[in-house]
Parts: C-alpha cells; structure tokens; sequence
C-alpha cells in the first residue's frame, strides 16, 4: 500500500492560536469505533466545530467560508498531545488537512500524521507568530508549501526555511510505504532473530 | 563508556541503521487491542501479508467492553463490531486472544504485566500512547499509532530515532497518604505536557526505589503526559519478585540466567543524561488537577489560579478557556470543588494494590448522597484477588459500585461516562476536555484521594483520613 504523495501545496492557511491541542480535542474517543480509517473528517475538531445541538459554531475557524477550504493549518504549541490514535491525523486527511504548521509536536502524532501523507512543520514560535498573523487574513492568504525546497511561501512572498529527517522527507516526496521498504530487510531481521534465541533464550 | 539503561536495551535491539540515523530496532513484545487495531489487519489483508511472529502478539478486547453484566452481549452495535473485528482478526492471523469473557481479559497494560508477558530489557509496542506503563519493568515500551502497529505485525520491527536521555531523581521518601500518583502529577506540573518530547526518562532515587512494582507502574504508565517516548526504571529484587511464577514469565533454568542478565540492566556510573531534573519526596503533597491538561496541577491544599498571574499570552489564554470549561473561579479552595462522580479504575490505577488503598479509606464510610462512585478494577484477575480479600464488599457496602474490568470512564467509549457539566475525581490519566464524555469536567487524583471525594462529596485532603 502506498502513502500519499506530498511535494508541493498551495493552499488557504487557517489560524488555530491554541497551545496543547490534544487529541481528544483533534478527535473524541467516541468517534473511533469505526473499523475504517475514512470518513472522520466530519468529527474533527467536533467539540470546536459544533454546539451541544449539533450546529456550527459560527467563531470557529473552519466554520468560516473563508477558511472553508483551507488545507492548511497554524497552530501553538504541543500540537497533537495525548492519545496515540492515528484516527487524529485521519480525520485531518479526511478534512483536507495536509500540512500543519506549530512550533512542535507531540511525537507519536508526528509519527502518525507522516504515515498518511500529511506534512507537520516544525518551525520557532516568532515564525508561527507572524505566519498566524498572515493566515488571519483568510482566502486572499494562500500560503505555499514546497517540501523539495523545504520552505513556506507566505501570500505576502517572506520565505522561511524549515528541517525536516531526510528519511520522512524521502518517503512523502515518493509516497513509499516504509513496510516494504522494512521487508527488503528481511534478512537482517531473521539474523537477529537468530542472535537472540542464542543471547535470550527466554524470550 | 558508561551508558544509561535506554542505551542499552535500544543497542541490544538494533537490527539496522541508516546513514541519517533512522534505525529499525526490533520488538518482541506485541500488545493488540480492539481499537487501534482493525484498520492494521485491514492493511495486512490488502497487501497478502502475514504476521511475523503472532508468538510474540497477544490481544485483549478492553477499550469498548461494558463494564455491567457481559451475559447478554454488547448493546452498542459499533462496539461489538469493533470487538466481533478483532476476534476475526485474531483467529485469521493466529494471534493469542483474552476474549471478553475470559477470566484473563482487562486493560491491556494490566494483563501485560500480570502474565509476565512484560520482561525487563524487552521492547514493546502497543497502539496505546500509555504503552509506557511497562517501564516499570525496564522494559522500553512505546505507544505507536495503526500503521505502526501494521509495520510491526507484518515485520516485528518499527522505524525509530533515537532520542534523549532524561532523568528525573526523586530523593527522600514520600509522607503518609501521598502516592506514585501524587508523585507523577507532581512531576508533570513541573516539567509540563511537553517537558519530556524526544526523551526517554528514567526514573530514580529512594523514593522510586521504595514503591512497588504497581507504584512504579502508575508513574511510568504517565511518562507519556509529560510528552516523553517512554519511562523506564531499572529492574530490581522487587521486579523479579513480582514477575516469578507468572505464566508466561521464563521457568526453571531460563529463569536463572534471565536474572542475571536482568541484574546487568541499570545506567552506569557516569552516565550522561541530556537532562536531569531532582526532586525531594518530602515536598510532595497529594495533587489534584483543576484544569484540562494534566500539567495544571496543584497541592490538595491550594487554590484554584489566576490566569492574572500568568504572564505568558498563550498560556493565559489556555488557563482563561480551562476555567471556564471546569467551572472554577479563581482563587477558591480546591478542597471547596463538589463532585458528582467518582471514578477509580485506568491502566494508572486500577491494580490490587490501588483497590486496596481506596478501600482502606472507604472502610466503614459511605459515599456522598449525590455523588456515583464507580470502582472498575483492572483485570478479570485483579477483580478475582480483589473478591477473595473481600474488598468488593467494603466498596459495595459504602455505597460503591462495582464492575467488571475496563477502560470504562477513563475515555467514555463504552456506557460509562459524564454528562455535560458533570464533574469527576477520578483516578485515571487524562483530564482533557470531554475525555470522560462530552461537557464532563475531570480532576486527577490519586485512588485514596478519589475514595476520600465520594465520601465527603467534594475533593479533600486524605491526610485528614488518618488511615496509617
Ligand atoms: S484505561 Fe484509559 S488510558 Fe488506559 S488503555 Fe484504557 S483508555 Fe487508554
């Protein structure tokens, strides 16, 4: 199976000025009980996004036409924090959400959001601050994200550069899926396997 | 060179390094549950792929299971389908199976530990960020999202990076009525959410070394709120204690030559940590959360803060936006917050040795008019050695209720949950907002401290119980 590919985005950005944004707040435990991994994007962000009655809440900002399509998101701090359930960056996918933007990540969401193709950006807060004050702005704000380059082109043209491991750049520049590449291995996991019947028999 | 204890379990599983540093460490400990799972074997059957070693994969339905009377099946149809899927699952991929009904099942991070399936030096991964439990053993145990868990059925390894080396000493031993709760939330409150990112942290000193086995479980099995990979405390005579006679623990002559390599597993002398953080066990206080993240935490004596004093505009903000959603005015004595519910259960603390904590406080007592208190123990076997100690009738007698085992409150999934507006003591782990359902308003405690709120209704000091 292979993973989506990413390489360049251009696309509305939509300001989420919260620090600590859980995952429980990304996705409710109560919405994991599906056995797929599609069809999430309508609880996401779900307490943020509807009232107790199931209406939009007009304030939240991908309730807002400006940002109705926005694909990307900024946002604080700790991004991601909590549960390991990959149905967090699922229902981000699903949404339309491919690439966030926070001055970092909780590390198993990191993980997750990569093994579905959505690119996390890791950049100092001075940056997130300015890129926040930029997306406030809504549709005239496109940002673009350009992965081979490793940079954000803000609408008003400011660059800024960003890092990224080599290894997950490589692997959503080509879409690969890191089980097949893992099972070209084969053999130095059988040889292990054999080391350590020897080392820990007990195991 | 000296190295520390993460060091060493990770070189002792290294299959493979690249030259960026992306590793592939192998893992020979498999926990599968029914939430995080289908979507994995989904991916395995649409690739023809098999699993590598379901010898070293065991399963348990935990998350979705009611916690009332299981003879009439599931209710909730998108539940018993998740439960009905991993039983498939299990019997099409050959992977050993606690069904609901088997006297076995319970939390995953439970039954881990309880079988001895969890090992000193071993590795392990569950889809579960609180796979961190197993620590407690020195076993370096990582929580992994679905495709992880798929890339690690299929291939019995996983694609890591190495992180940090972080310690936290804990010195002195810890006042009477104050617990490996108390002293983990005390911690979080002071490294922050995000205060352990990129790290490993050990655990240490006088005070680590004094708890049990289940208090060092409920201190690793947090790690993960403090935002790091995993927790670790090195193996000692209480360890193997604990792990010998289990049923999938090594017999005979293996037993014997696993303890000596087990002995070797601790940091050196002069080892390096990236970061080192001290505390004085004397200082802590039982802690009770008043926020939404498990980093707002405060002594049981304090009162509620002020976003005012907060200098910071996000975390002014964050603060300003908890305390709504709590309920809570500033300044107001925490020992003031009534409850409505209480809850004692969680992969942090719903062990024998909690049980038996909370009924020494509920002893005689009887829980507050308006307040449900729910006891949901951790294992089908820990709600057995419970029953024989006679535990179930203290906590029933006082008002109590007692149920089958579960993650059942900890996060709402099954029927066990807050209404809107409703607020908890609760034992478990995470007081997000809605993690005990939609509106409810959580605050993390220790089991003593929960079982002293049901009784006077509101939170309070369990010093004031004199239980010791
Ligand atoms: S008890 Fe709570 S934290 Fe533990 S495994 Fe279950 S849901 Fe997760």
């Amino acid at each position: 199976m292979s993973v989506k590919k990413f390489d360049k985005l251009t696309a509305v950005a939509a300001p989420l000025p919260l620090i600590n944004v859980d995952t429980d707040m990304i996705i409710p435990a109560r919405f994991l009980k599906t056995i797929k991994r599609t069809g999430l994007g309508q609880s996401l962000f779900h307490t943020l996004r509807f009232d107790e009655n199931g209406s939009e809440r007009e304030d939240f900002v991908l309730n807002k036409s400006a940002y109705k399509d926005a694909k990307i998101l900024i946002t604080g701090a700790n991004f991601g924090c909590g549960s390991s359930r990959e149905h967090a960056p699922w229902a981000l996918d699903d949404f339309g959400i491919r690439c966030v933007i926070a001055p970092d990540f909780a590390d198993i969401f990191f993980n997750n959001s990569f093994k579905n193709g959505i690119l996390l950006i890791k950049i100092p807060q001075k940056e997130v601050d300015d890129l926040m004050e930029v997306a406030e702005r809504g549709a005239n704000s496109t940002m673009t994200v350009d992965l081979e380059t490793q940079e954000i082109i803000s609408s008003d043209g400011k660059s800024i550069k960003f890092e990224l491991d080599p290894f997950k750049k490589h692997c959503l520049l080509n879409g690969l899926d890191d089980i097949g590449l893992t099972m070209e291995k084969e053999k130095k996991i059988g040889t292990f396997e054999e080391n350590q019947k020897v080392t820990q028999p007990w195991l | 060179m000296a190295t520390t204890l993460y060091d060493k379990i990770w070189d002792a599983h290294l299959v493979d390094q690249r030259e960026d540093g992306t590793c592939l460490l192998y893992i020979d400990r498999h926990l599968v549950h029914e939430v995080t799972s289908p979507q994995a074997f989904e991916g395995l059957r649409n690739s023809s792929r098999k699993v590598r070693r379901p010898d070293l994969t065991l399963a348990v339905a935990d998350h979705n299971v009611p916690t009332t009377d299981r003879s009439k099946g599931i209710d909730d149809e998108e539940s018993r389908i998740q439960i009905e899927a991993l039983d498939k699952n299990c019997l099409d991929f050959g992977i050993e199976l606690y069904g609901m009904n088997d006297i076995r099942q319970g939390i995953c991070h439970v039954i881990g530990p309880e079988q001895g399936f969890t090992l000193p030096g071993t590795t392990m991964v569950c889809g579960d960020s609180h796979t961190a439990t197993h620590g407690a053993f020195g076993c370096l145990a990582f929580g992994i999202g679905t495709s992880e868990v798929e890339h690690v059925l299929a291939t019995q390894t996983m694609i890591q990076t190495k992180a940090k080396n972080m310690r936290v000493t804990v010195n002195g031993s810890l006042p009477t009525g104050v617990t490996a709760k108390d002293m983990i939330l005390r911690i979080i409150g002071e490294i922050g959410t995000a205060g352990g990112t990129g790290s490993v942290i050990e655990f240490s000193g006088e005070a680590v070394s004094e708890l049990t086995i289940e208090g060092r479980m409920t201190m690793c099995n947090m790690t993960i709120e403090g935002g790091a990979r995993a927790g670790l405390v090195a193996p000692d005579q209480k360890t193997f204690d604990y792990l010998m006679g289990r049923p999938k623990s090594p017999k005979g002559a293996s037993w014997e030559t696993a303890i000596d390599y087990w002995k070797s597993l601790k940091s050196d002398d002069g080892a390096k940590f990236e970061i080192e953080i001290a505390l004085d066990a004397e200082d802590i206080a039982p802690q009770v959360t008043w926020g939404t993240s498990p980093e707002d935490v405060l002594p049981i004596t304090g009162r509620v803060p002020s976003p005012n004093n907060e200098s910071d505009t996000n975390k002014k903000a964050k603060m300003q936006r908890s305390l709504d959603y709590m309920g809570l005015e500033p300044g107001m004595l925490l020992e003031d917050i009534k409850i409505d519910k209480m809850f004692i259960g969680s992969c942090t603390n719903s062990r024998i040795e909690d049980l038996r904590l909370a009924a020494k406080v509920a002893n005689g007592q009887k829980v507050a008019d308006h307040v449900d208190a729910l006891v949901v123990p951790g294992s089908g076997l820990v709600k057995e050695q419970a029953e024989k100690e006679g535990l179930d009738e203290i906590f029933v007698s006082a008002g109590f209720d007692w149920r089958e085992p579960g993650c059942s409150m900890c996060l709402a999934m099954n029927a066990d949950k807050l209404q809107p507006g409703e607020r908890s003591a609760s034992t478990s782990n995470r007081n997000f907002e809605g993690r005990q359902g939609p509106g409810g308003r959580t605050h993390l405690v220790s089991p003593a401290m929960a079982a002293a709120a049901a009784i006077k209704g509101h939170l309070v000091d369990v010093r004031s119980f004199n239980i010791d």
